[in-house]
């Protein structure tokens, strides 16, 4: 069971969510608009050290414009303007002159999967390499360790050197997975990785994420209400750009809401 | 934690180092075009007059204007857009409506290709073995300017094939289901869409024209004529030709009067391709779909 | 009625579609034709390709190439030199770095210097160049391999940048997201993942750079200083093959052994840039295949 309040959770001998330090993240008045037309409107909330937070919300509800301001891809999309504040360990992203040094510690995966046009590898020990890791016995290690903790080592272990674009949808998916595991990240964003993903595997990534918890914190985007259910110790419900309900998982399953609007989404009624 | 290591601050610096150098290579590149056209235009502008567009070379080309080399030019360009326009537009509607991906297809990209990289010198010498000799065309208006347009037909095939291409599948599609043919498609929907963009590459093949020189050294180019041209199977004279001859063959030219001849060639050519550049830009504003 | 008319055009189409082919074959044909009397008759290959003695208006007539061919081959190997870094390098500045007003501004001044007409920069090089260099490395004449170099490089930038520059932006954004998501400065992306990516495109932008360098004549005729010479320095005059055609065409017998020959000259330039362009053509299809 999941404690809210008070001293830092144990579940099932894992150290829960700190709730009692300072938020990783605190979101504050966030507004994101392309060219003009708003995508996002006033969010304002903290994400815990140690946490896995949920975001639902059906299409085009914003949830994918926040996961990019966190990790400044802002930058690729001309069009994108972001407004308010995001502070990561207390520090405005903002005030991060040098945004790359920020990406390498915050590890994404986007509901596409992309392949690098490098070997499964190469993929795998791109990162690590940008650290300045050369020894092939210690890229060996993380490689072999990202892949199998993301679920992919058995398929891949004797292809390792073919290109990484020609594995499957589902294959790359979790190649990109265990790429943002190899940059050690304190931060996960996953972005409904499980779209291109067979509920087996899912579940087996499930797993792999319920034990990085007590590593890092996981921002969990997802079209699957259920998927949030399970693993999601605080889930926000995103609706055409706003925030419309946040609170414990359980809480809002069992229908503790403010707005009746998160039940009938999580009951499927709309969406 | 959420610090920048040693090593991402060196990245940050390789980075920042990186793009100040492309910057400035980008910068010696371009930085000669400017240089060289605010040079012809400070150097050559004193010799521009009325007087100077509008008549002929005069005491062994040392004095006098270039009326003739104008009206040769307008000459030789026209009568090459009126050969190579329909050639290339049939051409780049044959590749973007009807080829099918095979082995034809390839080798005509290929020729294109290599239509384009051969040696203007070599498109000089065919044009006098074809045009001149062989069709009996003697030195004249039209070898010249057939050799410009089997030099510049790529120019005007690529460009119409893009803005060919640029026009949707679905329109033909919609258009098809109706029940047209081909040619109807072509005619109501996929030409009144594109004769913008095709007419955009008409123009940069105008500019590349009007410049070329070697092609019409031996073909129907000649240094002085006192009279204009009166048909196709005329000499005449030419700006990039005469430009040459001035500046190489010719004794005692004023200075002034070379870089007056071409301040008015490189006008020419850039007014062609602003023209050109403006107008794709209003058309990507113009576009409909 | 509508049948015939679509039937009519789509023969007409097809002939123009196959024209490209009609003239390069035609250009291959009848430059042959012309040189084929000199080639079967008084070429020698071994004095064609290794003397220096282009005399081919004496009385005792000689055509050794080999100046041309090297001098040739000195004005392209100078221009590329530094045409090729940094037409490589605007085209990753454009593409990868540059944004917006800059980014279009770049973009026409690299079309304009790809417009100034080869007769025009032959004039630069010699009324512009030619006394700047002489009054800077005080050398007694400015038209040489330095000068028609640079003239040549920066006329091949503008067609090798703009290849450059396609070849890296038909790399998908998605890499560059992907990677950058990974912590990756620009710059680590491009080395790591874009050039890698785009390496064909790249290549087929230099060798096409080299064939329009190889082929250049207005330019390279009045800025090279024209003259038969193996050079020892970048301050010696030479003579290129194109420019050797240009300038003795005019002069001699239609038919006559001179006149062939400088059709061999030119059965050369066109087998050596279509193997170029042919090379590039087969490199770009490599990148399509993956």
């Amino acid at each position: 069971m999941v404690e809210v309040a008070g001293e830092t959770a144990v579940v099932n001998g894992v150290p829960g969510p700190a709730y009692d330090e300072p938020p990783i993240i605190e979101v504050r008045d966030l507004s994101i608009a392309y060219r003009g037309k708003p995508a996002l409107s006033d969010v304002t909330l903290d994400i815990h050290r140690h946490e896995i937070f949920g975001i639902i919300g059906p299409a085009n509800s914003g949830k994918t414009s926040f996961l990019r301001a966190l990790n400044r891809m802002d930058a690729f999309n001309t069009a994108m303007e972001v407004s308010g504040s995001i502070r990561i360990n207390g520090k405005n992203i903002n005030d991060w002159r040098n945004e790359y040094a920020l990406r390498s510690r915050i590890g994404v995966v986007f509901p596409l999967p992309v392949g690098l046009p490098l070997t499964v590898y190469e993929n795998v020990a791109f990162s690590p390499r940008l650290r300045g890791i050369r020894k092939r016995a210690e890229l060996d290690e993380v490689v072999e360790r990202c892949l199998t903790r993301a679920a992919l080592w058995d398929e891949v272990k004797d292809r390792l050197d073919s290109l990484g674009s020609l594995l499957s949808g589902g294959q790359q998916q979790r190649l990109t997975i265990a790429r943002a595991l190899s940059q050690e990240p304190e931060l996960l964003l996953l972005d409904e990785f499980s779209i291109a993903v067979d509920p087996v595997t899912t579940m087996r990534i499930e797993d792999v994420l319920k034990e990085l918890r007590s590593e890092l914190t996981i921002v969990l985007v997802t079209n699957l209400v259920q998927q949030a259910r399970r693993l999601a110790d605080r889930t926000a419900f995103f609706l055409m750009g706003e925030l419309v309900e946040i609170g414990a998982t359980e809480d809002l399953f069992e229908g503790d809401v403010k707005d009746k609007r998160t039940t009938g989404y999580i009951e499927g009624r709309f969406g | 934690m959420f610090t920048a290591t040693p090593l991402n601050r060196r990245s940050y610096r390789n980075q920042s180092l990186a793009k100040a150098v492309f910057f400035l290579m980008t910068v010696v590149l371009v930085i000669p075009v400017l240089l060289i056209v605010g040079t012809l235009v400070v150097k050559g502008a004193p010799a521009i007059s009325w007087e100077f567009l509008f008549t002929a070379p005069t005491d062994n080309m040392t004095a006098g204007g270039i009326f003739p080399a104008l009206v040769g030019t307008i000459w030789l360009v026209v009568v090459a857009l009126l050969a190579s326009v329909p050639v290339g537009v049939a051409a780049a509607l044959y590749l973007s409506e009807y080829a099918p991906d095979n082995l034809l297809t390839r080798t005509i990209n290929l020729a294109i290709i290599n239509l384009a990289g051969v040696p203007s010198i070599v498109h000089a010498l065919f044009g006098f073995g074809a045009f001149v000799l062989f069709f009996r065309m003697g030195q004249s208006i039209l070898a010249a300017s057939l050799t410009l347009a089997v030099m510049t037909l790529p120019v005007v095939i690529v460009a119409t094939r893009e803005s060919l291409q640029a026009v949707p599948q679905a329109f033909r599609e919609a258009c098809w289901n109706m029940g047209a043919t081909r040619w109807q498609t072509i005619r109501k929907v996929v030409l009144p869409n594109s004769i913008s963009g095709i007419l955009t590459g008409v123009i940069l093949e105008v500019s590349r024209t009007a410049g070329e020189t070697a092609p019409i050294m031996f073909t129907g180019a000649t240094a002085f004529v006192a009279f204009l041209p009166e048909g196709v199977l005329d000499q005449t004279m030419a700006m990039s030709y005469h430009l040459y001859y001035i500046a190489t063959q010719a004794t005692n030219v004023p200075e002034e009067l070379t870089f007056g001849v071409a301040l008015v060639l490189i006008a020419i050519v850039l007014m062609m391709n602003a023209v050109s550049i403006g107008f794709r830009v209003y058309l990507r504003g113009l576009k409909k779909w | 009625m509508a049948w015939y008319v679509d039937r009519a055009a789509r023969v007409l189409v097809f002939v123009g579609g196959i024209s490209a082919i009609v003239f390069i074959i035609g250009i291959f044909v009848f430059i042959t034709k012309e040189g084929l009397d000199f080639v079967l008759g008084p070429l020698s290959l071994g004095e064609f390709f290794t003397s220096i003695a282009w005399r081919p208006t004496s009385n005792n007539p000689t055509y050794g190439a080999l100046a041309l061919i090297v001098g040739t081959a000195s004005v392209t190997g100078f221009a590329m030199l530094f045409s090729v870094p940094l037409s490589l390098g605007a085209a990753l500045f454009i593409a990868e770095f540059a944004t917006g007003k800059t980014r279009e501004t770049l973009k026409i001044l690299v079309e304009m210097l790809a417009a100034i007409p080869s007769v025009v920069w032959g004039f630069v090089g010699m009324s512009i160049m030619n006394p700047l260099i002489i009054q800077i490395f005080d050398v007694p004449l400015g038209l040489g391999v330095l000068n028609a170099g640079l003239i040549l490089g920066l006329m091949a930038a503008p067609i090798m940048t703009t290849i450059a520059e396609d070849a890296l932006k038909a790399v998908p954004d998605t890499y560059r997201e992907a990677a950058e998501a990974l912590g990756a400065t620009r710059w680590e992306v491009i080395v790591k993942v874009v050039i890698p990516a785009s390496r064909n495109g790249l290549l087929a932008a230099v060798l096409l750079g080299v064939g329009r360098g190889f082929g250049e004549t207005m330019a390279v005729l009045m800025a090279s200083g024209h003259a038969i010479n193996l050079p020892t320095s970048v301050f010696d005059s030479v003579r290129a093959l194109t420019a050797t055609i240009a300038s003795e065409l005019g002069d001699t017998v239609t038919g006559g052994a001179h006149w062939g020959s400088l059709f061999t000259l030119g059965i050369l330039l066109f087998v050596v840039t279509f193997l170029i362009n042919l090379t590039a053509d087969i490199v770009v299809r490599g990148i399509r295949k993956k």
